[in-house]
């Protein structure tokens, strides 16, 4: 089905939106896949868009960290100097609403499917692992357009921790929630900075209506799942 | 809604002041002067501004010479900027029990963020995490006053100081007078709701800092009055 002939609706925000934009007409639709890092939420994406492309549909890839102005910025803060939380949160914020401005928004308004590898949803909930208040973290990104479709890929901390290592070699110290201070062994902190978030996740599915996906099962296997229930959702339209 | 003040340990509670007010309005003239008063006393002082963290800084110019930041990326760098400075410095010398002067806080955001669209609500939860101040002054200038302060000896004037990015006028000057009178409007519906300390800052610089200084002679603790050896007067006069 080509995507220009969605039917077109306003966009429409999880919070207190962006005013200036609260009468803009969308006519494509936002897909979100989140999980950790070696959920295999990147190969995923690739082939979902992939699939997209060849049955027709226009698709943009957006993701964490990519802005073009502020994305380098946060790496090398991180690099530089220890940052609070309320800091952190407020920079990757930063960073998303620009990609949302710049990218995300237009392409919505062009008939595109919007692919995103995580959005506000990891955000919010690294933020409240850390600490911050939940209420806090769900108003600051209120501004986000509501997600037509979110996917949580699920994998037991245990496994998550082998594809890690055996694909970097090591362990992400925010990744690992080492900046908390769990724990002084990076492994034990690992194993419960994943769980934590996991749990997050949970608390914050209904919310969000995230579907949970299984993601100890292979990659075909997990595939098999989301592009068929991709493809449902888009053929229903 | 700025949440109220944790007070861990009394003893050692710090005093927070703010300085707020159009460009122009000599507010930082005044801070500059109370800073030098209380460090003369020897009153453990920090002072911090608005947009100066190392961490977001260039990003914030950067951005600003591409003209290419909406309202809410303008509004959460210049809080990622706040929230650094505030889990940096303020917050922990406050605990500490500094006097800390800041020159703008989150009442800029309130008036500037909102001026150019976002959502009160929303700007007021963002920053709703910094404690209220122990005094806030806001110096009242008639725009005409602080335009013609800004603009003397200046050519130019920057694309989003002149609030170019909200089209209320081609002409940047025309802009920026559009501008300030908005925030202006911000700041005077704040004064009661935030209460605000009021200054008339058409006055003398000099007779400005007296009741500044004796407003914080007011609320600083005892223990920091005791050191003092001058007295409001005494600084200023030259």
């Amino acid at each position: 089905m080509p995507a220009h002939s969605y039917p077109s609706r306003q966009l429409q925000f999880y919070g207190e939106g962006l005013p200036y934009l609260k009468n803009t007409e969308i006519k494509g639709r936002l897909i979100v896949i989140e999980g950790p890092d070696g959920s295999g939420r990147s190969t995923q994406i690739q082939s979902i868009i992939a699939k997209l492309e060849s049955d027709g549909h226009a698709v943009v890839n957006t993701g964490l960290k990519r802005s073009e102005l502020i994305g380098q910025g946060i790496l090398d803060a991180k690099q530089k100097l220890p940052l609070g939380k309320k800091t952190l949160t407020l920079f990757y914020a930063a960073d998303f609403v620009d990609q949302l401005e710049h990218k995300i928004i237009p392409a919505l308004q062009a008939g595109y499917i919007v692919l995103a590898d995580r959005y506000i949803y990891t955000l919010i909930a690294r933020g409240i692992v850390r600490g911050l208040s939940s209420r806090w973290s769900h108003d600051l990104f209120g501004f986000a357009p509501k997600a037509d479709l979110v996917f949580y890929i699920d994998v037991k901390p245990d496994e998550l921790f082998h594809r890690v290592f055996q694909k970097y070699g090591t362990l992400d110290y925010y990744e690992s929630g080492a900046d908390i201070g769990f724990s002084d062994d990076l492994y034990d902190s690992f194993i419960q900075y994943q769980l934590r978030m996991a749990k997050q996740f949970a608390a914050m599915a209904k919310q969000y209506r995230m579907v949970r996906i299984d993601g100890n099962k292979s990659i075909p296997e997990v595939n098999t799942v989301l592009q068929s229930r991709i493809d449902e959702y888009l053929n229903k339209i | 809604m700025v949440s109220k003040r944790r007070i861990s340990n009394p003893k050692e509670k710090g005093t927070l002041i703010v300085v707020e007010g159009i460009d122009g309005s000599g507010k930082s003239t005044q801070l500059h002067l109370l800073d030098k008063w209380l460090r003369s006393n020897g009153l453990l002082v920090f002072t911090t501004e608005w947009n100066s963290s190392d961490v977001v800084k260039e990003i914030t110019s950067k951005g600003k010479k591409k003209a290419m930041l909406t309202p809410t990326t303008f509004s959460l760098l210049h809080a990622t900027d706040f929230a650094d400075r505030y889990e940096r410095n303020i917050s922990p010398l406050l605990e500490a029990g500094y006097i800390v002067l800041s020159d703008r806080y989150v009442y800029t955001a309130f008036a500037r963020d909102v001026v150019r669209g976002c959502s009160p609500r929303w700007v007021r939860k963002t920053y709703s995490f910094a404690v209220k101040p122990d005094i806030t002054f806001y110096f009242q200038v008639p725009i005409d006053t602080a335009i013609n302060r800004i603009m003397v000896g200046r050519p130019k004037i920057k694309y989003y100081e002149a609030g170019m990015d909200m089209n209320l006028s081609n002409d940047p000057f025309e802009s920026y007078r559009i501008f300030q009178s908005r925030i202006i409007e911000q700041y005077e519906n704040m004064i009661e709701h935030d209460g605000f300390t009021v200054v008339d800052a058409a006055q003398d610089i000099e007779e400005q800092q007296v009741l500044v200084r004796e407003k914080v002679m007011q609320l600083l603790p005892k223990t920091a009055l005791n050191r003092m050896h001058t007295k409001p007067m005494q600084g200023t006069a030259s």
